[in-house]
């Protein structure tokens, strides 16, 4: 008989207690001034600091008024129709917000792995919103290369998350060859 | 039947001990009961009315002798020492803990078993044909597709967080055992001329609130594509489903807002940029997933063998009600496929105690090359039995209650688990199903109504298929009391269509007397050798309607 492997395995000691903030490259990022900006319940874009993560339209018209910067990105929300003009036009950005309204829309991951695989985008996408330990590594394997953790998301966790798949059947932008034809 | 090689048995370890952190977490206080239902649910895990259940994925139905033998020692160690075979050929436990559903996980591991994607708004357990590999009628053996579809879908990154579950269901034969038409998606494979394989792909079938019988997208797609093209029509389901509201989430929504052309032509778009890519199916691929499915090795029967059995049928009427009802044919001359009937009177349907599990996993090493399917109907099916050994098997059946004659007759229901064990129930559905097996046991009645499917679920989300059942039966609430109401006319073969509702409902005393009088009209109006479901779409709803509420 084989061992009970995931028995044996002791569980982690959960000590570390801190929560939120931006992972990339598999490890906290000490600093990291780029804020999200949302509209507010009016509609109205608050007073901002750069850099900041800008509502898509909101940063498009600053671009169009030639006043974009390296301060300053775009976020997608989760309904985002990525048309190839869209896409095109957000190879330029300096860094991409994927939205996740809610953890359960998975839209999100769909945006990523076009904007990588079909438009080519290099920079850093970020996932911000309701961004949970557990939906990590999908999203990573989607081609979301930054998480912006939701507050009360502990970092030894996503850390943990992030380690535990050696294996996978599907391409995804992490692996570009099926495993049907690596075996 | 497929194997792991350390590539799965890897990714399913992997899985199991994430799945144990996931619980620690949630134990600990660290994941909240929001965060931890999708997880959960996506390891097969529910909070039922009793207890937690635990659905258990066979994937496309297969399963080995050494598996069964898994599963009924999980069931006494973790559970009540029994478990339920579902209608998408699931297995589900009603009674484990749930600090111990990491540890199950473990032990099905062990035996290349899993629990991932058994529930949840992801892509599900792919189902297929009960007889696949051994049908006479079939043209491609689905297995194989199944296998390379199954891992294509398990784990799959972009598409765990669906807007709704999403289940896909392949046939290969001429008969479509695998009721393809409602499913999200459905494959039928076929052979073109020159022998190579080919898909016709269906999509936005699906029971529930909203029962439709799905379009065809796509036909003839060459083999190749198969993937690929599931990978659009899931991103287009994915990207233009609706979230807003989930009995309106199914992709058969999305596929009726848009209409079949619209849908097709952003499935077409997609598909253009994914055709060709790297999840193009290669020669290999293939020739390396029909290899897990070789022809066992047969040994031969002879002629005087088959005449003894075609002897004895005629001589044994126990024996030929039997066969005529529980057997049914096989490609290859002298063996036959047999069906274990589990619809008997002291269990619920589809339930299977840890000891005739056991006791059907040495039926399973003896009689059929230690192979098992599980059928959408609830029963269990030995795929190879050579014909001069079906008389003993026969009376090892009888002897475990799994021998009743009468598969694909009244008695042999479909049944959710309904008001005794789900919390979303409007009326059980179990009693129901035993006072109609109590009232309709004469099997010469059976025998003369013929081929009749009856199935049952305890509320409209379907699980028991009740609007594809010759005669559907719904429990519904009135006012805090379980009413069922009667639906004719459903069938889920190649024909499929939903039942129409007959009337107002009625109490569960008044079900036995309900469903003679729908059965007397067909007796007294049938032609022939018209089947149930035939005679109702001649004569219509209006006699049996005079009928039951004369
Ligand atoms: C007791 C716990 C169960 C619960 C809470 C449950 C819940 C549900 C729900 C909510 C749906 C409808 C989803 C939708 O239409 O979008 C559904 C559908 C379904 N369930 Fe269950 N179910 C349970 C047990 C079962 C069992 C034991 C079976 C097998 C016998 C089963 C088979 C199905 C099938 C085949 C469908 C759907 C068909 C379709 O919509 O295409 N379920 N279930
Ligand atoms: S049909 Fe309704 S009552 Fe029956 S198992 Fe499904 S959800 Fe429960």
């Amino acid at each position: 008989m084989p061992e009970v492997t995931a028995q044996m395995t002791s569980a982690r000691e959960l000590t570390d207690q801190r929560q939120g903030g931006v992972i990339r490259q598999n490890q906290l990022v000490s600093e990291d001034a780029w804020q999200v900006v949302r509209l507010d319940e009016d509609g109205n874009l608050p007073s901002y600091q750069q850099p900041a993560l800008l509502p898509l339209a909101e940063w498009q018209a600053l671009v169009a008024a030639g006043e974009g910067s390296d301060h300053l990105a775009p976020w997608l929300a989760s309904d985002t129709e990525l048309t190839p003009e869209l896409g095109k036009a957000l190879a330029d950005a300096p860094l991409l917000g994927v939205d996740f309204p809610n953890f359960n829309d998975g839209r999100g991951y769909t945006i990523a792995r076009l904007m990588r695989e079909r438009f080519g985008y290099q920079g850093e996408i970020r996932a911000i919103g309701d961004v949970l330990v557990d939906q990590l590594h999908y999203m990573s394997r989607c081609g979301i290369s930054a998480f912006a953790l939701r507050d009360d998301q502990y970092v030894e966790d996503a850390l943990h998350a992030l380690s535990l798949f050696s294996v996978s059947y599907q391409t995804g932008v992490d692996q570009k060859t099926p495993l049907f034809a690596r075996r | 039947m497929y194997r792991y090689d350390t590539y799965d048995q890897t990714l399913v370890d992997e899985r199991v001990a994430q799945f144990k952190d996931q619980m620690d977490r949630y134990l600990a206080g660290r994941l909240g009961d929001e965060e931890f239902r999708p997880l959960r649910l996506q390891n097969g895990l529910y909070i039922q009315r009793h207890a937690p259940m635990l659905r258990i994925a066979i994937p496309y139905g297969m399963l080995s002798a050494v598996q069964l033998r898994a599963m009924a020692a999980i069931s006494r160690r973790y559970d009540r020492s029994y478990g339920h075979f579902t209608t998408r050929q699931n297995l589900q436990l009603n009674w484990p803990k749930l600090e111990d559903v990491p540890a199950i996980l473990a032990e099905l591991a062990q035996v290349e078993m899993h629990a991932i994607q058994t529930s949840g708004n992801c892509i599900r357990n792919t189902t297929t044909d009960q007889f696949a590999g051994i049908a006479e009628d079939e043209t491609v053996d689905p297995r194989p597709w199944c296998e390379l579809i199954r891992q294509w879908s398990t784990l799959h990154p972009e598409f765990a967080y669906l807007p709704r579950k999403f289940k896909i269901a392949v046939t290969g034969a001429s008969a479509d055992r695998a009721a393809i038409q409602v499913h999200d998606i459905g494959i039928r494979l076929n052979r073109a001329d020159d022998g190579s394989v080919k898909a016709t792909i269906l999509a936005g079938g699906g029971l529930g609130r909203t029962p439709m019988v799905g379009d065809i997208v796509r036909e003839d797609l060459d083999w190749q594509h198969l993937l690929t093209y599931l990978d659009a029509i899931v991103r287009v389901y994915n990207q233009w489903g609706r979230r807003d509201n989930k009995y309106k989430a199914r992709i058969k929504i999305l596929v009726k807002a848009l209409g079949i052309e619209e849908f097709r032509r952003r499935v077409e778009e997609e598909w253009a940029h994914l055709k060709d890519g790297p999840e193009t199916l290669t020669d290999s691929a293939v020739t390396k997933a029909t290899s897990y499915f070789p022809e066992p090795e047969r040994r031969e029967v002879s002629a005087e063998a088959i005449e003894a059995y075609e002897t004895l049928r005629r001589e044994n009427r126990a024996f030929a009600r039997f066969v005529t009802n529980n057997v049914v044919g096989h490609k290859v001359p002298g063996y036959k496929a047999v069906t274990l009937s589990l619809k008997r009177r002291e269990l619920a349907p589809g339930d299977v105690t840890a000891d005739q599990m056991d006791a059907v996993a040495d039926l399973a090493e003896q009689y059929g090359f230690g192979e098992l399917r599980v059928t959408h109907e609830q029963n269990l099916v030995l795929s190879d039995v050579p014909v001069d050994e079906l008389e003993t098997l026969w009376k090892a059946l009888e002897e475990l209650g799994m021998a009743n004659p009468t598969v694909g007759t009244l008695a042999d229901m479909i049944c959710c688990p309904g008001g005794d064990f789900c919390s979303l129930a409007n009326a059980k559905s179990i009693p129901i199903a035993q006072a109609l097996q109590d009232r309709f046991e004469d099997l010469d009645f059976l025998y003369d109504l013929g081929p009749l499917d009856l199935n049952i679920s305890g509320c409209m989300n379907a699980c028991g298929h009740h609007h594809v059942g010759n005669i559907g039966i719904l429990g519904v609430d009135k006012k805090g009391q379980e009413f069922y109401q009667v639906s004719l006319g459903g069938r889920s073969d190649d024909n499929a269509t939903l039942g129409k509702i007959l009337g107002p409902s009625f109490n569960a005393e008044d079900m036995p007397n309900v469903i003679d009088k729908v059965l007397q009209v067909y007796v007294e109006q049938r032609l022939e050798d018209e089947v149930f479901v035939d005679t109702y779409h001649r004569i219509g709803m209006k006699p049996f309607k005079e009928r039951v509420y004369a």
